[in-house]
């Protein structure tokens, strides 16, 4: 037996507002069950005094941090975006730097980078520089593997294609290889960008003076539990934005990269 | 000019063998091929799979270097990619970010990196001849199989090739396709006169297009049977109903089927 959905618009209409309907749901029932038991703040705070708490913070002090967060996972992404790909591109038009440059990447990436994280203040200091490169390396390993993968699934004929004109390797490579590989570089930029605020949030946990991060963790520590819960939903809708972003970013440049509806 | 070129022979395979594996216990995936094909000759490919129809057509491409004898093209030695050459892939392999019109005008982008108004027209000309004029903006994938299939062999054609090397083109599509692209096919080589080699599975598609049929034995693969195909042309679904039509499928089902009987 499975559930129909009833015809027409009205099924149609329900497909859309069900993710919303279930969440909203899932948000009247927190509210229920911490009205009901009155469970303190401190185990769980109520929506309500969660929203409360968003708005007894200053505008501008939500600012500073968002953009304290913000500013070192954009850099974070972008450095990334420039490491991983040319890096990709590299390890496929040579065997023996695939071979030379994998085990490194993989020992990088097997490393927890929360327990990295401290070395790297120590030895860089608690600036920009140290964030971003932490960021980096959460990020920069989805890219490669993706971008490689993509670089190589390049279909074996338009290769042939390629080599029955007897055109250049650049040229191969930049009209033919790259842009196949666009759907999957994109499927690793929606994983890094994500990845990107963890390693933000991730080194200011470490040492940080602003930052949405840091902000849960000071809230907390002063048992400020509905605030630091205000903190992680910002922090949460920022990082869907910016996941959302990306997206929107695939749909506008290169729309043919995605399924057709 | 040498003496197969006056021969009328265009394509020329002597001893033609090929192995991917050194191992000599490995038997080549084909090996002592002759073949003669003359200018603007139609020749169909048919046998098994894994009989290294592909292999020859990739060496007549120049994607491969045959491993024992020559191929020559016009009486020169085929030494490397050569660009006289188009090719027609299993699969329209079209690139999905150009439009129609950019497809058809790859092999130009990619060869030189530019191409200019004049070969913009050609294109244009070429997709109205496969009846494609009003697909040039569209992107492949609002196209069918069958017509993004066109769009590959219109792309082979852009170069205006001597060769076209057609690889199980038509293997992707559903059997009423099949046909009418093939009668398209016809029509075009026969404005664009082409010499084509025709690898297909397919034995009275093979009857249907060509000149002469190849019959390839299994690996490692050599020649069984050359079989010229003395039906009138142009050939049209009448074609099929005429009686040597069958004769001459039998005839090759008949090596396919039975290969001990050659």
């Amino acid at each position: 037996m499975s559930l129909k959905l009833p015809d027409g618009k009205a099924g149609r209409f329900l497909l859309t507002a069900a993710p919303w309907l279930f969440f909203l749901a899932l948000i009247v029932l927190w509210e229920l069950v911490c009205q009901v038991f009155s469970l303190p703040e401190y185990v769980l705070p109520a929506p309500s005094a969660i929203v409360d708490a968003f708005f007894n913070v200053e505008f501008s002090r939500w600012m500073t941090h968002l953009w304290a967060t913000l500013r070192v996972a954009l850099m974070g992404f972008v450095v990334s975006i420039l490491v991983a790909i040319p890096i990709a591109i590299a390890m496929m038009r040579s065997e023996l730097l695939s071979r030379t440059l994998y085990p490194l990447l993989v020992v990088i990436q097997s490393t927890p980078v929360v327990a990295v994280a401290p070395l790297i203040i120590v030895l860089m200091g608690s600036d920009d520089p140290s964030r971003v490169l932490i960021t980096c390396l959460l990020t920069f390993f989805p890219l490669v593997v993706s971008t490689a993968t993509g670089i190589n699934e390049t279909p074996a004929e338009l290769i042939e294609l390629s080599r029955s004109l007897d055109a250049p390797t650049r040229r191969e490579t930049w009209q033919i290889r790259i842009p196949y590989a666009i759907p999957h570089i994109f499927s690793g930029l929606r994983v890094a960008i994500t990845l990107a605020i963890i390693g933000a949030v991730v080194a200011e946990f470490v040492a940080a003076e602003e930052g949405l991060g840091y902000f849960i963790q000071f809230s907390t520590s002063f048992f400020r539990i509905p605030q630091a819960f205000a903190g992680l939903f910002f922090l949460a809708v920022v990082s869907l934005l910016l996941f959302k972003s990306v997206q929107w970013a695939q749909q506008i440049f290169f729309p043919w990269s995605l399924p057709r509806k | 000019m040498t003496e197969s070129a006056t021969n009328r022979s265009f394509v020329q395979l002597a001893g033609v063998g090929h192995r991917y594996d050194p191992n000599p216990d490995i038997p080549p995936a084909i090996t002592g091929i002759n073949l003669d094909i003359r200018r603007h000759e139609f020749v169909a490919v048919v046998g098994p799979s894994g009989c290294g129809k592909s292999t020859l057509l990739r060496m007549i491409a120049g994607l491969l270097k045959p491993s024992e004898g020559s191929v020559s093209v016009f009486g020169k030695e085929v030494d490397g990619p050569r660009d006289d050459v188009g090719i027609v892939f299993q699969k329209p392999t079209l690139l999905p970010w150009l439009t129609v019109r950019k497809n058809v005008l790859f092999p130009l982008k990619h060869k030189y990196g530019r191409y200019g108004r004049e070969d913009e027209k050609r294109a244009d000309e070429l997709l109205a001849m496969a009846g494609l004029e009003t697909f040039a903006n569209k992107m492949p994938d609002e196209l069918s199989g069958g017509m993004q299939q066109r769009v590959g062999i219109v792309r082979a054609l852009l170069l205006n090739p001597d060769i076209l090397l057609m690889d199980e083109p038509f293997s992707a599509l559903d059997a009423m396709t099949r046909e009418q692209i093939g009668f398209d096919l016809l029509k075009i080589w026969q404005e664009n006169p082409k010499t084509v080699l025709f690898i297909t599975h397919s034995i009275s598609e093979a009857v249907l297009l060509a000149d002469r049929v190849l019959v390839m034995s299994k690996r490692p693969g050599t020649v069984l049977e050359m079989v010229s195909v003395d039906l009138p042309r142009p050939r049209t679904t009448h074609t099929i109903s005429n009686p040597h039509f069958g004769k001459l499928t039998e005839r090759l089902r008949k090596h396919i089927y039975e290969p001990e009987v050659a």
